[in-house]
């Protein structure tokens, strides 16, 4: 008696078409075979008609063998179906290429001036220790731009700034410090602040430009010592110029700060060996600072006994310089695009 | 100031070399900008002396000099100097010997003559000091020892940069004081002896101002060799420090000056009539200066005067009458303490800073002049001879600088600095410096020395124990995290925030200086007027920007000439109005643009920038703060802009801001040629920012419809929205203008303008009738407004 359940021919058949569809390379083709092996006369099909010459007892698992057949045929054929159909699309798709390297539409930014820059980092950073942002008028009078600041008439320090007059009486101030004292005034202490701004010194040449930038500090309160503007200038420093660079104090001399004191820091183009920038010397002299004088303190009606403060100055070009290696200060106020264009 | 370090040496013994010295003298205060070398020179070229000059018999310009250098030999030179005389002691470059400038020194035969040698004048051993001809040194000078020796040319010169309130260290002895402060040794230097009067005569002197010269000490010296040359030591270390070589007097005042900070002056005896009275000027008085200058005399000006005339500018410079000259045989020295404002403020007047005003104005040392005096006085009896007179003086004792004692609290340096210096090493310290220290409970007693006067309080002892103690031993604290309680209020836009917005815009951002031309002021800001600088730096930078304008299209300018096109800036800076009694500093943004819209791109077809780029941008600024424009903005005349294409912008009926083309007219004067557009605003226009409030999201739908509406040319869009703002009611959620058309189908004079419009109901579905209803109030109130209909085509 014939097995039927282990139809050889069954077999080989399914075989045969599986791979016959794994060649088939267009929807036609697919479809002739669909027809050629499920069509209503399709050859397996046409088994299932055989089935009424079968003993009652295998025609069950007659018919289960061929249908199974005809499934995994045509989920072979839809199979493929759907690889033809993904081929036809990325074809299609194909035609749409682009050259992805081609850029993109008004990508266009501008960007702030180098000097703004250098604001933004100062205020960010003396923000996070604490430090408001104060400003105040460039037309100054003559008791805020020196007197106040122990600079009376005929003090030879009056010598080391060339001041522009608009009266006798009224002058381009001449530093930020007059801030401090205006600040003073209409603040409840302690004080923390930091004024950027401009600032005029009639002089010009290749190292002075008659208007430049400067940013003032301040701390006012019952426990500020010389120690914490080391602290608060060596920190600021080293994240300006994000580097663990050395910094020296050196006694020198403002008429509105005792003890006084000049910043150096090791020279940022030669890791302190010494080169032209800094005079080969490795040290590069950034900023000025010191103890607010109690003269000072004076004026603005705050007991030098019971408080103390200090405060510091420094150019915002000269650390901009410093920073971005700018060769030039006159750059700065030149606006030629061909520079700015290169702080984006 | 420049000091040489082999005259420091002659003050003070110390063991470090000119780096070491220069390092420390920068570390306790005393910035030393440079140290250079002093180079020795060939030790080929010797000190000789002239025994005969003859001439050359083929030339009249040369001589044949016979030169004694100490051999058996005498040198013969061929020489075309003026100058020769036998006797004369001379530098000369022997055989071999090389020149600073580099030239070796042969023996040549110059016009049938050998000359064995060549003699040097101090140009050509770069010891220039403007003397010309050969130099010529000490008559008694050994002949054939090197000049190295003779002008001890091994030195370094440690060039100071002083701080104004240390006039002490303007003299070799007051930076040895430093130096012996800093290296806990002691000062040793010359004798400083009395010169024991000869003769007993004295001028009598009149002090009319013992506020401004508290102190006037004279001598007289009579029967000087006029002849005489200051001795080429003294010469030498002059020139090191920058000072020339004048005559005897001059020289040894200078000297003195330098080595001991007096600054000192010569009078010649026989030019002063009667008494030397110290006075100030009066009415009409002038004088004519050493240097040649007659100037006439301010008021105020503190002089030096005899019975009939002024003879000196006090502290400042001799007068030439009073002066010496070759002649001159009898002198009378002065050296005197002026008060130091009044010498800062007539020298800065007279535009004279001198080496004396210099040092008054940062106060000499009171208790200094008998001894400049006298060490003058030694110096110049030893160079030219001559009889001294007793020093005579006058004092007000109470107008001099205070001495007195300054309490140091422990507690307070400790405070001031954040350490504690051990009481030890603070007594130490003050003593180096020359102080007078007692200690007492919790701190010290201090006196300063007389030359100290800018030490007058706690603070400056605190920072005398500071530097000598060295700024690097202050420890550091690192910040200590105090909170920031300054209040900032959300209704405040950063400004940081209006410069970013720019600069997203392709905006670029400049800084420009604040003083501008004037003319540019008035062309472009006719109606504010300018405050004006009294000293201008340059004609074209002479009063206060009223606009920010001025700058930026200098900066256009600029980059237009280097071939940039299409440019974008804008400047966030002060402007400065009203006058200079009552000026108001007004911040502001502006901007500017020109060019095309877009840089060149690979698929975008290129247009220029137009109003409505720029006014695109300044909407863009108003909407930072929650506003818009509408409302606030209306056609304008400005003078520097188009007056068909400019906008001005208020706030409350004040005008904030202008926005448009530049006159075709203005921009004629920048050189540019295409069309720049141009905004300026207030900053505080920006300033108030509306806080957000909530409204309800409807859930329904929206309905939209388009109107496309007819109207006068005339008609600003702006009205026609308006209106249908006004009329459409609350349903109505937005408003787009999509299209504007003129020509063909739309009459002339007339204008067609398409609108978008989206309603929504906030708690129902909207349904035809609601819709047809809100169009119908829409169009009517447009009718009946601004005679606008429905475009029917």
């Amino acid at each position: 008696m014939k097995d039927n359940n282990s139809d050889p021919d069954l077999a080989g058949e399914v075989d045969e078409a599986l791979a016959a569809i794994a060649k088939v390379v267009s929807n036609r083709e697919l479809e002739a075979l669909r027809v050629s092996y499920l069509g209503r006369r399709g050859s397996v099909t046409e088994r299932l008609k055989q089935i009424g010459g079968l003993p009652p007892a295998q025609r069950k698992a007659f018919g289960q063998k061929v249908n199974e057949a005809k499934a995994s045929i045509l989920a072979a054929i839809k199979a493929r179906a759907g690889q033809l159909g993904e081929r036809v699309r990325d074809e299609e798709l194909s035609e749409d290429a682009i050259d992805v390297s081609l850029p993109g539409r008004n990508a266009n930014q501008g960007s702030i001036h180098p000097v703004t820059r250098s604001v933004r980092r100062i205020k960010n950073i003396f923000g996070r220790l604490g430090f408001d942002v104060a400003d105040g008028p460039e037309i100054e009078d003559d008791f805020h731009n020196f007197g106040a600041l122990n600079i009376p008439e005929d003090h030879p320090a009056r010598a080391m700034h060339d001041t522009f007059y608009v009266t006798s009486d009224l002058v381009l101030r001449t530093h930020t410090s007059p801030v401090q004292v205006r600040y003073m005034k209409n603040h409840d202490l302690p004080i923390r602040v930091i004024a950027p701004g401009r600032v005029y010194r009639c002089d010009s040449d290749v190292t002075h430009t008659p208007m430049f930038n400067q940013v003032e500090g301040l701390a006012v309160g019952t426990d500020v010592a010389f120690s914490d503007l080391k602290g608060i200038l060596i920190y600021f420093v080293r994240e300006f110029f994000e580097q663990d660079l050395p910094v020296r104090f050196r006694p020198s001399y403002f008429p509105f700060t005792e003890p006084s004191a000049e910043v150096d820091m090791g020279c940022v183009f030669c890791d302190s060996k010494g080169c032209r920038v800094c005079q080969h010397t490795g040290w590069l002299e950034i900023l000025g600072c010191g103890m607010v004088h109690p003269e000072v303190f004076r004026h603005v009606e705050i007991d030098s006994e019971k408080y103390t403060g200090y405060a510091f100055g420094m150019g915002i070009e000269r650390l901009t310089m410093l920073r971005y290696a700018v060769d030039d200060l006159r750059l700065f106020f030149e606006n030629e695009l061909a520079f700015l264009n290169q702080f984006r | 100031m420049i000091i040489s370090l082999n005259w420091l040496r002659e003050w003070i013994d110390f063991d470090l070399d000119a780096q070491e010295l220069a390092s420390n003298l920068t570390t306790i205060g005393l910035e030393v900008g440079s140290v250079s070398r002093v180079s020795p020179i060939s030790p080929k070229i010797k000190v000789g002396s002239i025994r005969s000059v003859r001439p050359h018999p083929e030339s009249d310009r040369l001589k044949i000099c016979e030169v004694d250098i100490g051999r058996s030999r005498a040198l013969s030179v061929v020489c075309s100097a003026k100058n020769l005389r036998p006797e004369m002691c001379v530098a000369v470059a022997t055989p071999g010997s090389r020149l600073p400038g580099g030239e070796i020194i042969r023996i040549t035969e110059i016009a049938g003559f050998q000359s064995s040698g060549m003699l040097c004048s101090a140009d050509e051993l770069e010891l220039s000091d403007g003397s010309e001809g050969i130099l010529e040194l000490d008559p008694d000078t050994e002949k054939g020892i090197e000049l190295n020796h003779h002008l001890a040319l091994d030195d370094y010169l440690i060039d100071i940069e002083l701080t104004p309130n240390r006039g002490d260290c303007l003299s070799v002895r007051g930076v040895a004081r430093e130096v012996a402060a800093m290296t806990r040794t002691r000062l040793q230097g010359p004798e400083l002896n009395r010169v024991h009067p000869t003769i007993k005569v004295k001028v009598p002197l009149m002090i009319q101002t013992p506020q401004d010269a508290p102190r006037y000490v004279g001598r007289v010296i009579e029967g000087i060799c006029p002849q005489g040359r200051a001795p080429d030591w003294i010469r030498e270390r002059l020139r090191r420090s920058g000072l020339r070589s004048i005559d005897t007097m001059v020289d040894i005042t200078n000297y003195v000056m330098l080595e001991l900070g007096q600054p000192l002056h010569a009078f010649d005896r026989e030019k002063i009539t009667g008494k030397v009275v110290v006075r100030h000027s009066r009415r009409n008085e002038s004088l004519e200066l050493l240097d040649g200058k007659k100037i006439p005399l301010l008021s105020g000006t503190l002089l030096i005067a005899d019975s009939k005339r002024p003879i000196g500018l006090a502290g400042i410079m001799g007068g030439l009458g009073s002066g010496i000259g070759p002649e001159t045989t009898s002198v009378m020295l002065e050296a005197a303490y002026f008060r130091p404002g009044i010498i800062a403020a007539k020298a800065r007047a007279y535009e004279l800073q001198t080496e004396a005003s210099f040092r008054f104005e940062r106060t000499v040392d009171p208790e200094l002049q008998r001894t400049a005096i006298e060490r003058a006085t030694r110096l110049l009896l030893d160079v030219s001879g001559g009889r001294p007179g007793p020093v005579f003086e006058e004092l007000d004792k109470k107008a001099l600088p205070k001495i007195i004692s300054i309490p140091l609290r422990r507690e307070r340096l400790r405070r001031m600095l954040g350490q504690d210096v051990p009481a030890g090493s603070v007594t130490t310290i003050l003593r180096s410096l020359g102080m007078t220290v007692r200690s007492k409970a919790g701190g010290w007693t201090v006196r300063p020395p007389s030359y100290r006067v800018d030490v007058r309080a706690e603070h400056d002892l605190v920072e005398e124990v500071a530097r000598i103690n060295g700024y690097d031993a202050v420890p550091i604290r690192s910040p200590v995290n105090v909170v920031n309680w300054a209040s900032r209020r959300e209704a405040k836009i950063d400004p940081d925030r209006i410069v970013d917005y720019l600069v997203d815009c392709d905006y670029q951002e400049v800084m420009t200086y604040s003083f501008i031309d004037l003319g540019t002021q008035q062309l472009l800001d006719p109606g504010e007027k300018a405050i004006a600088l009294v000293n201008p730096i340059a004609s074209n930078m002479s009063v206060m920007r009223t606009s920010l304008l001025p700058g930026l299209l200098q900066c256009l300018t600029t980059n237009y000439r280097r071939q940039w096109r299409r440019i974008r800036l804008f400047e966030v800076g002060n402007v400065f109005h009203g006058s200079a009694r009552k000026q108001r500093q007004i911040s502001r943004v502006s901007g500017v643009i020109t060019g095309d819209l877009a840089r060149q791109q690979w698929d975008v077809p290129g247009r220029s920038v137009d109003f409505f780029d720029l006014k695109g941008h300044v909407e863009g600024l108003f909407k930072l703060t929650g506003q818009t424009l509408d409302g606030v903005l209306e056609a304008g005349q400005h003078p520097a802009l188009h007056p068909a294409q400019s906008a001005k912008i208020f706030k409350k009926r004040k005008t904030i801001g202008w926005i448009g083309r530049l006159h075709p007219a203005v921009q004629k004067n920048f050189s540019i040629e295409q069309p720049v557009f141009v905004f300026e605003l207030d900053l505080n226009a920006l300033s108030i920012w509306n806080l957000p409030a909530f409204d309800a999201i409807s859930r329904y739908p929206v309905v939209n419809r388009d109107l496309s509406l007819v109207v006068d040319k005339g008609v600003p869009a702006s009205a026609v929205r308006q209106a249908i703002g006004i009329s459409a009611g609350q349903m109505l959620t937005g408003v787009s203008l999509f299209d504007i058309y003129e020509g063909d189908g739309v009459e002339k004079g007339k204008k067609s303008l398409s609108y978008g419009l989206t309603l929504q109901a906030s708690s129902r579905n909207l349904n035809d009738q609601d819709v047809e209803r809100i169009i119908q109030r829409i169009l009517d109130h447009l009718k009946h407004k601004l005679g606008c209909e429905l475009r029917t085509q």
